[in-house]
């Protein structure tokens, strides 16, 4: 079967920084695919290439039948029409709207959804999954706690129903408890909505469980990859990335 | 005059003065909140909206006397300077600042020098540097309530400025536009990523901040006739107070707007400042509110939860 997302051998620079040397990955509808890798290796950067954030240099990278992203930018897609094809990102450190309350936040999820009433339903769904933003839904994100803050981002982002969900360490500064919640909430979309999920982490053992399959990046490169049962009992991983 | 009377009449003098402060400050406050440069021609293009309101009255008002026709003539030609002013206003953002939004920080602002040299040099070079008047659409003889003298006019720039800014805060707050455009003004690319153009969002800031700009500017000319360097001192007057109401912030900039226009008024009439000084007056509390709150009135100290 022909992956939802591919990405063939790219290379993204900043100035003389190469950041991705020919990366290449792929992943299969309806799987949790996990990336992880130490501190600048490449996660985030990989992430803004596909949703068009930042260029690339050669390579590229298809979605279905679509391309979303070649060397030559005026045939990529632009960051403001991904989420028209069913590609959500959370990005790395949220990104909430700061001085919008939740609610607000949850509109701009929906900004591409023309449908009030659906707005309003997949609202009533969002508070029911993540109670703390039924609770908070009037208060301005500023004030929600880094947790609130993450199901707040991921909230927005499944908003507009999308195919592709695409996190950027989810768990990042988080209690391990809370991480563990958010972890078993996007087990939970990709089961019963059948949501295909992207997981860059750095939480290895976290990720790894939770994924299908997963791949292992280091300095823009990536280094390892196949099933996440193997990648867990793996030396190398167990070595770098699990402390054993 | 009893002092309660005195004091409602300076109070409606500094409203009204600071209700078209408000308008003007909004164009300079909206544009800042989401490019975070200041457009100073912001004053030339209130200027521009004065003298096309202005040829537009006159052309349909014609001969008529003064009279409903009149008076209706008078908002229709405010309608269409907004409109024309604020697709002017689009057009200088994209043709003038856009192609420099990754330059630096520098090369927007001499832009936008340049475009108010432009858009004044244009304009009396086209309509002449002598000062035209805009004639009242009413019989603007005062009347008094309680002691208080109140003009018509006084009346109609109330009336306006709030209708105004009434409609921005149920647009910015209520409406999926104007939603996005607040989601713009915080986080540009995770806007992108919710599917927001963030292209078509800048040009209604600039469509919006420039028609206001136009009311503000007709209303004004009512009292001090039309001519091209009129923006120059009441744009930095509504500059100021989108800066000491915090700029980028909407309600900011019309407190920012209504206190100015109280300030002076009353530092006149209370506090003795000559008139000839009245405008240092904007000026010290300006340097005072950058001392004691940079972020302004409003503004909010930015520190991001990581
Ligand atoms: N905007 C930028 N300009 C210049 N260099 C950048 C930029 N963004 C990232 N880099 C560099 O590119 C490399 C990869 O960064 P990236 O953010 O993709 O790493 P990461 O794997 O997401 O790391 P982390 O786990 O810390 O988030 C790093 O060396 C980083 O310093
Ligand atoms: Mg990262």
């Amino acid at each position: 079967m022909k992956p939802l997302l591919n990405i063939e051998d790219i290379s993204v620079n900043y100035g003389a920084i190469k950041a991705l040397k020919n990366v290449s990955m792929s992943v299969n509808k309806g799987h949790i695919v996990s990336l992880i890798g130490a501190n600048g290796a490449g996660k985030s950067t990989l992430l803004k290439a596909i949703v068009g954030l930042e260029p690339l240099i050669g390579g590229s990278i298809t979605y279905g039948d679509i391309t979303l992203a070649t060397d030559n930018i005026r045939k990529s897609i632009r960051t403001e029409n991904i989420a028209k094809l069913g590609i959500s990102l959370v990005p790395e450190g949220r990104h909430v709207f700061t001085d919008m309350s939740v609610e607000e936040n949850l509109d701009m999820g929906a900004f591409l959804v023309r449908d009030d009433a659906l707005i309003k339903r997949k609202k009533e769904e969002m508070y029911d999954f993540f109670p703390i933003l039924g609770e908070r839904r009037r208060q301005k994100t500023r004030s929600l706690s880094g947790g609130e803050q993450q199901m707040m981002a991921i909230a927005r982002a499944l908003m507009s129903s999308p195919k592709l969900l695409l996190l950027d360490e989810p768990g990042l500064g988080l209690a391990p408890l809370i991480v563990q919640d958010i972890f078993e909430k996007i087990a939970y979309i990709n089961k019963t909505e059948n949501i295909t999920v992207f997981l860059v982490e750095q939480n290895a053992k976290m990720a790894l469980k939770a994924s299908t399959e997963g791949y292992v990046m280091e300095n823009g490169r990536i280094v390892l990859s196949g099933s996440s049962e193997k990648l867990l009992k793996s030396k190398e991983v167990q070595e770098a990335y699990l402390g054993a | 005059m009893g002092s309660i009377s005195e004091f409602f009449q300076h109070l409606m003098n500094g409203l009204t003065l600071g209700g078209i402060y408000a308008l003007i400050a909004l164009g300079y406050t909206m544009v800042y909140g989401i490019l975070k440069f200041i457009n100073f021609a912001h004053g030339d293009i209130l200027m521009f909206g004065a003298y096309i309101g202005l040829f537009v009255f006159n052309f349909l008002r014609g001969d008529s006397p003064l009279g409903t026709w009149t008076f209706i003539s008078f908002f229709i030609a405010m309608l269409i300077s907004m409109i024309v002013t604020g697709a002017l206003g689009v057009a200088i953002e994209r043709i003038a600042y856009k192609p420099l939004r990754k330059a630096s920080r520098l090369a927007p602002l001499l832009s936008a020098i340049g475009v108010s040299f432009i858009l004044s040099n244009g304009a009396a070079w086209m309509w002449g540097t002598q000062s035209r008047k805009l004639e009242y659409p009413f019989d603007n003889a005062p009347f008094t309530v309680g002691g208080v003298v109140i003009t018509p006019h006084q009346v109609m720039i109330l009336i306006v400025s709030l209708i105004m800014m009434l409609a921005l805060i149920i647009f910015v707050n209520n409406t999926r536009m104007g939603k996005a455009m607040r989601a713009v003004s915080l986080d540009q690319d995770t806007s992108r990523l919710m599917g927001i153009n963030v292209n078509s969002v800048i040009s209604l800031t600039f469509a919006i901040g420039s028609a206001l700009a136009a009311s503000g500017g007709m209303l004004i000319a009512l009292d001090f006739k039309v001519y091209p360097s009129m923006g120059m001192m009441i744009g930095l007057k509504a500059f100021v107070a989108a800066v000491v109401g915090g700029i980028g912030n909407i309600g900011g900039a019309m407190l920012g707007g209504i206190l100015l226009g109280l300030l002076e008024t009353f530092g006149v009439a209370i506090l003795g400042i000559p008139p000839a000084m009245k405008d240092t007056i904007s000026f010290g509390i300006l340097i005072l509110v950058l001392l004691v709150k940079p972020e302004g009135l409003l503004g909010k100290a930015v520190r991001e939860k990581v």
